[in-house]
């Protein structure tokens, strides 16, 4: 995804979906994420105008939660699980595995805990949940979103 | 010849290990064959060692095969498991697995029996009878029976839900709620999941007949935004329970109006605590709030609230239907009925086990779990998520039992059991219980905000050797300040797994830290 707009007609969409609620913030801006990856200055400025919040607040909100991400990111969006269960598992190497072998195409994210814990290690990729992830899995699994969404 | 019925979980779990491509090869093979299936999607049993496992109806039975994958299909076709016939995956009728028959399904019986996103399944397995039954008993024998039911929070805290309904239905106010956390974060557990994917509208009943007991017209539902497959589950759910008249204005002509509204998190642990669950719920950063005012006086928007687990709620139906005191016939002690004991990390047979409270650690970690998925010793077990202490090998027989573990600095949670060999580093570990309090931390309190950040230093500093006693006596002192003055359980239990690591797993960090 190149740094682009995010179409300010879309997240007003999204805002009626809300009837534009202030107190739907969250769920707005969960669906802007969703549908466009991250959240802009712009679309702060305008989500604060629309539910008749600050910026401040917006703002807040939009630093507060980890999934707010506010930077465009890469085409894949992997997230590696890094609590405990996957830990005892070895997710430590296999995070370091993913990061170094991601490629610039790939954003890299930890998560704490995806509730697979019973088959960990456990990666998301491109919003999916995989389990029992070891570093050639994994490769298997980038390779084939990579084939999915070229 | 009548087509042969096949059940494949839709479950994350299931789903996460190939799932959808059994699905996907089964209807394959079976068109290019021209033998006519039924696919039914399931929920997990929760043994999730043994996904993807599919089973075929024959008769009363269900024949299950274990870890099938897609390209076992054409082979599974060939040797006739459509009549149930023998195969390297076949484990035998669905009902006479050790692993699941052992269990005390109470809260968990429907989850894997029932197509879960089927309202005539569930209808037919008992489905809506117990919110039936509560109209006619009315709201108050509905609570009598929780209550005698001893039935506690279940998201961790164990505090009684009968009183707590009872605070809510006394609570003066025209407007009240429900809100059901399942803003499951804790590493190792997956209950929730398994509960709402299995048995959603379940779910939805439990809630609709919490609402009645306390005069709520409106529940949420806070689902954590790492369960992408549950909420798609729960969205469907929710609208067919609307469109068949369950959840809306004057249900099935009862003169009780319920809906539900789902909302999602955005990844921040803290909101699975109630009061920055109802922040988030309202639209604004997770922080916090102050007690009092209890969220059963003012919660939600300042109305009465109930605020209840997942699996609080879903193991009503079953006390108004069979009655609290066979609910409180199970358990040990004040931990009454059942947890849902959840194995992983480390361990050969991971998965959900529901148990009667009073069953041993060792019992779930050797006997249900096989021991280890390595091979090697237990180490340390990790039990009730990130703010849960670590239990040394020679810890193992403690009992399931709230006031057990309370008793040894421990504590059960939702029943997280996270297990690790003895190639783990514990003081990397309890370096990561500071560092994931840091990032996690709402930061509305000072011992919480700066307490994670100065201790993952100071455990760093322990772990390079530096001023080893003194780092220890602050160490200490800081997860006293912590413990003593934060706000919620995040910066409170924090020092759980770090002062359970120094004392048994001392020698993790390199020279000892008092050396």
């Amino acid at each position: 995804m190149t740094e682009q707009a995010i179409d300010a007609q879309a997240v007003d969409a999204i805002v009626q979906r809300f009837d534009a609620r202030p107190e739907m913030l969250v769920q707005i801006l969960v669906a802007v994420v969703t549908e466009h990856g991250w959240v802009s200055e712009a679309v702060i400025r305008q989500l604060a105008e629309a539910l008749n919040l600050s910026r401040a607040e917006v703002h807040g909100v939009v630093a507060y939660y980890h999934d707010f991400r506010t930077a465009p990111p890469a085409r894949h969006i992997v997230k590696l699980c890094e609590a405990e269960a996957c830990q005892s598992m070895g997710s430590r190497d296999l995070a370091a595995h993913a990061r170094e072998s991601a490629g610039k195409d790939v954003t890299v994210e930890p998560v704490y805990c995806l509730g697979n814990c019973a088959c960990a290690p456990a990666v998301m990729v491109d919003g999916k949940t995989y389990g029992r992830v070891d570093a050639a899995r994994f490769d298997a699994l980038l390779g084939a979103a990579r084939e999915a969404r070229s | 010849m009548s087509a042969a019925t096949i059940y494949v979980p839709r479950e994350t779990t299931a789903v996460s290990v190939g799932a959808d491509e059994v699905a996907v090869a089964l209807a394959r093979e079976a068109r290019q064959r021209g033998t006519p299936i039924e696919l039914r999607r399931n929920g997990s049993w929760g043994a999730g060692w043994l996904e993807p496992l599919v089973e075929v109806v024959q008769g009363e039975q269900r024949i299950a095969y274990g870890n099938v994958s897609a390209d076992d299909v054409p082979a599974l076709f060939d040797t006739g498991f459509l009549e149930g016939a023998d195969h390297a995956r076949r484990l035998g009728p669905v009902n006479e697995i050790d692993y699941l028959i052992s269990q005390d399904r109470w809260t968990f019986w429907r989850c894997g029996l029932i197509e879960a996103l089927s309202l005539e399944d569930f209808a037919a397995h008992q489905g809506f009878k117990a919110l039936q039954k509560a109209w006619e008993t009315g709201p108050d024998a509905v609570i009598e029976a929780v209550t005698a039911s001893g039935l506690r929070g279940r998201g961790g805290a164990g505090f009684p839900t009968g009183i707590k309904w009872r605070t809510v239905a006394d609570a003066p106010g025209d407007q009240k709620y429900v809100a059901c956390n399942a803003d499951e974060g804790d590493s190792g557990t997956f209950s929730d999941r398994i509960l709402m994917e299995g048995d959603p509208f379940g779910l939805l009943e439990s809630m609709a007949i919490a609402g009645f007991a306390v005069g709520a017209s409106k529940g949420y539902i806070y689902l954590r935004s790492e369960y992408p497959l549950t909420h798609v589950i729960l969205e469907r759910a929710l609208r067919s329970a609307r469109e068949a008249g369950w959840l809306g204005a004057n249900i099935k002509g009862s003169g009780f109006d319920f809906d539900i509204e789902l909302h999602l998190g955005a990844g921040s642990y803290v909101c699975g605590e109630e009061t920055a669950m109802l922040e988030s719920l309202e639209g604004r950063k997770g922080i916090v709030r102050s007690k009092p005012p209890l969220p059963a006086h003012a919660g939600l928007f300042g109305k009465p609230t109930v605020v209840n687990n997942v699996v609080t709620l879903a193991s009503v139906p079953n006390i108004v239907n069979l009655g609290g005191e066979r609910y409180a016939g199970m358990g040990v002690n004040r931990s009454k009925g059942t947890l849902a004991f959840q194995l992983a990390g480390n361990v050969r047979r991971g998965g959900m086990v529901e148990k009667a409270f009073g069953i041993t650690l060792r019992e779930l970690i050797e006997g249900y779990g096989g021991g280890t998925a390595s091979g090697r010793p237990v180490k340390a077990v990790q039990v009730g998520g990130p703010l849960g202490a670590y239990l040394a090998a020679d810890q193992l027989d403690t009992p399931m039992d709230y006031e057990a573990f309370a008793a040894i600095g421990a504590m059960i949670g939702h029943g997280g059991i996270v297990v690790f060999d003895d190639t783990a580093n514990m003081a990397q570990m309890a370096r990561f219980a500071m560092e994931f309090c840091a990032l996690e931390s709402c930061g509305k309190c000072t011992p919480c905000r700066i307490g994670s950040t100065r201790g993952a230093e100071v455990i760093a500093r322990i772990i390079n050797g530096e001023n080893r006693d003194a780092n220890y006596d602050l160490l200490q002192e800081l997860c006293d300040t912590m413990e003593d003055a934060s706000l919620c359980a995040m910066g409170g239990m924090t020092p759980y797994p770090v002062r359970s690591i120094l004392r048994h797993f001392a020698e993790d960090f390199a020279a000892g830290p008092t050396q």
